[in-house]
């Protein structure tokens, strides 16, 4: 049971909100929005593998082919 | 203790996504999703378990294998559906939530057709 996930996605999604923060206050909001756009695309491809890990199991416990 | 682990999981999960919500909204819903995955692939394995144990018994009260395995497909689209959709409930999407479920549902009822004909099968052949 890999807990870290939580904490890692936790985290950059703290990080990526106090980035958005600091970029919008200096007037760069153009890049705040790509900030949070880019976090939330690496935030996906780490929930992607678990989500087909889920989907996996379950077709093979309960035989859904 | 493994419901301790599953607790406490849940419980720092929920203080994350509710610091996360403040700020970014769209962090505290992927927070969600992974303590959800995290949980059910940790009990998936006893759950294989019981199933394993279900389907030993059926064999040994001789059940037609279609109508097992037709009731495990039917539990498997029910969670997943049920996942998807409270995911999207989540984030405030009740449409689509709304959407999946019928799916969900559609899908069982086409899974369920095979044993409503052997069920009104059974009932043309009582009737003379």
């Amino acid at each position: 049971m890999n807990v870290d996930l939580i904490f890692k996605i936790a985290g950059i999604g703290i990080v990526v909100g106090i980035l958005h923060n600091v970029l919008a206050k200096i007037g760069k909001e153009e890049y705040a929005h790509i900030a949070t756009l880019v976090g939330v695309v690496i935030v996906l491809t780490m929930v992607i593998n678990l989500i087909s890990k889920l989907f996996d199991s379950v077709k093979t416990i309960f035989q859904l082919y | 203790m493994e419901i301790l682990q599953i607790v406490g999981i849940g419980i720092i999960a929920t203080i994350l996504a509710v610091v996360l919500r403040q700020q970014k909204p769209e962090y505290a819903l992927q927070v969600s999703i992974v303590t959800g995955l995290l949980i059910f692939l940790f009990v998936i394995t006893k759950l294989n378990y019981v199933v394993q144990v279900l389907s030993s018994l059926a064999e040994r009260v001789d059940i037609d294998f279609l109508y097992f395995s037709t009731i495990l497909k039917v539990i498997g689209i029910a969670y997943i559906s049920e996942f998807g959709a409270q995911i999207s409930r989540d984030a405030g999407e009740n449409a689509i939530a709304s959407k999946i479920e019928f799916g969900g549902k559609i899908l069982i009822m086409v899974l369920a057709i095979p044993i409503l004909t052997a069920l009104l099968d059974l009932i043309i052949k009582i009737i003379p």
